[in-house]
């Protein structure tokens, strides 16, 4: 068990100095939100007075939260794939090392980045006058949900850097993945105005639950029964991706 | 009796029709240098990632310091130290961050890593470069990072597959004399090459190596003396022999003779095989001047590993090469 704790940190450890020394890796995920917030969430502003009757940029808050959280994770894997590719993951397996900590340390790095980016979109919300109705406490709240969503995705990813040939097959998976997860939420519009097979998907995208249970957090107050919603959603969508990463992973690192 | 560190028997592995193992079976010894010498493609990472417990083989048994790699993977891998052919360092840490976090992966104490630290970096001569980023060093001082990387944990065995690809004379140089101190601390030294001249200043025993099977196994020096004849380099002017025809043709020529044995063409050089040099040189002479091909330069020699492996294995080292690589 010490042993293993060592190996962990020390390979947390690697992925926090890559984010150290290159802090615009994270500026990459982080393009797509930000030019939602500034511009789309203005450019609708009035649009939407009307129909949802307040602020669309605090409207979108959630939606891209949830974005930031899913490209984020999404992308996790991609390290653990260039290792693959270049020869550094078959050195770390002739280590006497445990495969979990590979794992479990690039998990717990993608998901403090996704801490951070999170922190970032809501300063920058903050910025442009977004307040969120339940104050502190939902900050804290919006970035556990956040955690939650996050961890199932960060499984997706760490099973695709090992199933998938090589990172160019990644990218295009990283580049068709993010708008229909998010457009098929209820991300931009409330779900009651999407059309009935949209409703469907959205129905089972963890993303509507994270989203209808952060945007209940920036625009009203606590509600309960839709945040227990939400967790047991996420919960269910977590436990699902950690039981199939397991049998998916072991496989491929033994 | 001498103890043996690594032992491997009739080990196969294919991938799908291509049988990069075919059998090979070796021993060695505590405190020697092993050289598994052999073109690309012979087989050589395949045996290293066996080895190294990355690979499983399709059948035979190896035996690290006695453990059984296949049976007791977790145990082997902390009695090796492994260098791949690539480079893995990572560019974006700093020499000192690299060394410690290999240092973590193989469960040093604490009290124990910055000393071993210390000590390794003092073999690979990295002192003054621990907080360097890896991204600004240059090839070969990577490559003696990475080296030392697989050193901190103080194995008993060092499996190095071709350490010295692709560096430069000195760095070359500098990677020998570390791999001689290893020997010198009694470690077991197991490396894979593609240079007959690393081969031939390294090992205490060479296996040749071809298309997955081992040609043949001693000392260098014996398996050179063990070859008789001579080998005699003649070059022409390669202004004169554009299309390598004159070349051909004296190939041609020469291997009609009863004393030459066989022939290698290279470029503008051709290699012939005689039973001795005294009588051959004459003949040979004769023939080129009958032919009217100026030749540039004639030397001859006793044989080195280059015609170990031709008598063993058959072809030429030099053409597997070109194909291959
Ligand atoms: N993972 C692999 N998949 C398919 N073929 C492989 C694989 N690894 C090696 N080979 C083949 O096995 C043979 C031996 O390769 P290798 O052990 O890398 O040789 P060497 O290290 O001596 O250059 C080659 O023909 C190579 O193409
Ligand atoms: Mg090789």
């Amino acid at each position: 068990m010490a042993e293993f704790a060592q190996e962990t940190r020390a390979q947390l450890v690697r992925w926090l100095l890559h984010l150290k020394r290159e802090p615009f890796n994270m500026a990459f995920n982080l393009v797509n939100p930000v030019i939602l917030l500034i511009f789309m969430g203005g450019a609708f502003q009035g649009l939407a007075q009307d129909s949802l009757g307040g602020d669309y940029r605090t409207y979108l808050l959630p939606g891209i939260l949830a974005l930031t959280v899913f490209g984020n994770s999404m992308a996790g894997g991609i390290p653990l794939l260039f290792d693959r590719e270049n020869g550094v993951l078959l050195r770390l397996m002739s280590a006497p090392i445990s495969r979990a900590s590979i794992l479990v340390g690039r998990f717990l790095a993608v998901n403090i980045n996704t801490m951070l980016q999170c922190l970032i979109i809501l300063g920058l919300g903050f910025v442009f006058g977004i307040r969120i109705a339940t104050g502190l406490g939902g900050v804290l709240a919006l970035l556990l949900i956040g955690l939650l969503l996050g961890f199932g995705v960060t499984v997706i990813s760490l099973i695709l850097a090992f199933i998938l040939e090589n990172h160019g097959d990644f990218f295009a998976v990283l580049g068709i993945s993010a708008l229909p997860a998010s457009f098929l939420s209820s991300a931009f519009v409330p779900l009651d105005s999407l059309p009935m097979w949209m409703r469907v998907i959205a129905w089972v995208n963890p993303m509507t639950y994270t989203i209808d249970a952060m945007r209940s957090l920036v625009l009203s107050g606590w509600n309960g029964p839709l945040l227990i919603e939400m967790a047991i959603a996420l919960l269910v969508f977590d436990t699902a991706m950690f039981w199939f990463g397991g049998r998916v992973l072991r496989r491929h690192l033994a | 009796m001498p103890e043996i560190m690594i032992r491997a028997e009739k080990l196969r592995k294919k991938y799908g029709q291509i049988a990069a193992l075919d059998g090979i079976s070796l021993e060695v010894e505590r405190g020697t240098i092993f050289g598994l010498l052999g073109p690309n493609g012979a087989g050589k990472t395949t045996a290293v990632k066996i080895l190294t417990t990355l690979v499983r083989p399709d059948e035979g048994k190896v035996e690290v310091a006695g453990t059984d790699v296949v049976g007791d993977p977790v145990r082997a891998r902390r009695l090796i130290g492994y260098v791949p052919q690539e480079l893995t360092v990572d560019p974006y840490l700093t020499v000192r961050e690299h060394l410690r976090y290999y240092a973590d992966l193989y469960h040093l104490s604490p009290a124990l890593k910055d000393s071993t630290i210390r000590e390794v970096v003092a073999l690979v001569a990295l002192a003054g470069y621990e907080d360097r980023r890896v991204r600004h060093l240059s090839g070969g001082t990577k490559k003696k990072l990475d080296l030392a990387c697989g050193l901190l944990h103080r194995p008993p065995v060092i499996i190095l597959d071709e350490p010295s690809l692709g560096l430069d004379v000195q760095v070359r140089r500098d990677v020998w004399s570390y791999i001689l101190r290893l020997k010198e601390q009694r470690t077991t030294v197991f490396l894979c090459t593609n240079y007959m001249d690393e081969a031939e200043r390294l090992c205490d025993v060479v296996s040749i190596i071809d298309h997955g099977r081992i040609a043949v196994t001693g000392a260098p020096a014996s398996l050179r003396s063990q070859l008789k004849g001579d080998v005699i380099s003649l070059r022409i002017a390669s202004s004169e022999d554009a299309q390598g025809g004159n070349l051909k043709t004296l190939e041609k020529s020469l291997s009609g003779l009863a004393i030459v044995q066989g022939t290698v063409r290279d470029g503008t050089e051709l290699k012939i095989y005689v039973d001795s040099n005294e009588i051959a040189l004459p003949q040979i002479l004769q023939s080129t001047a009958s032919l009217s091909i100026p030749i540039r330069s004639i030397t001859y020699s006793r044989p080195g590993l280059d015609e170990v492996f031709l008598h063993y294995t058959g072809h030429p080292f030099a053409e597997e090469r070109e194909k291959d690589g």
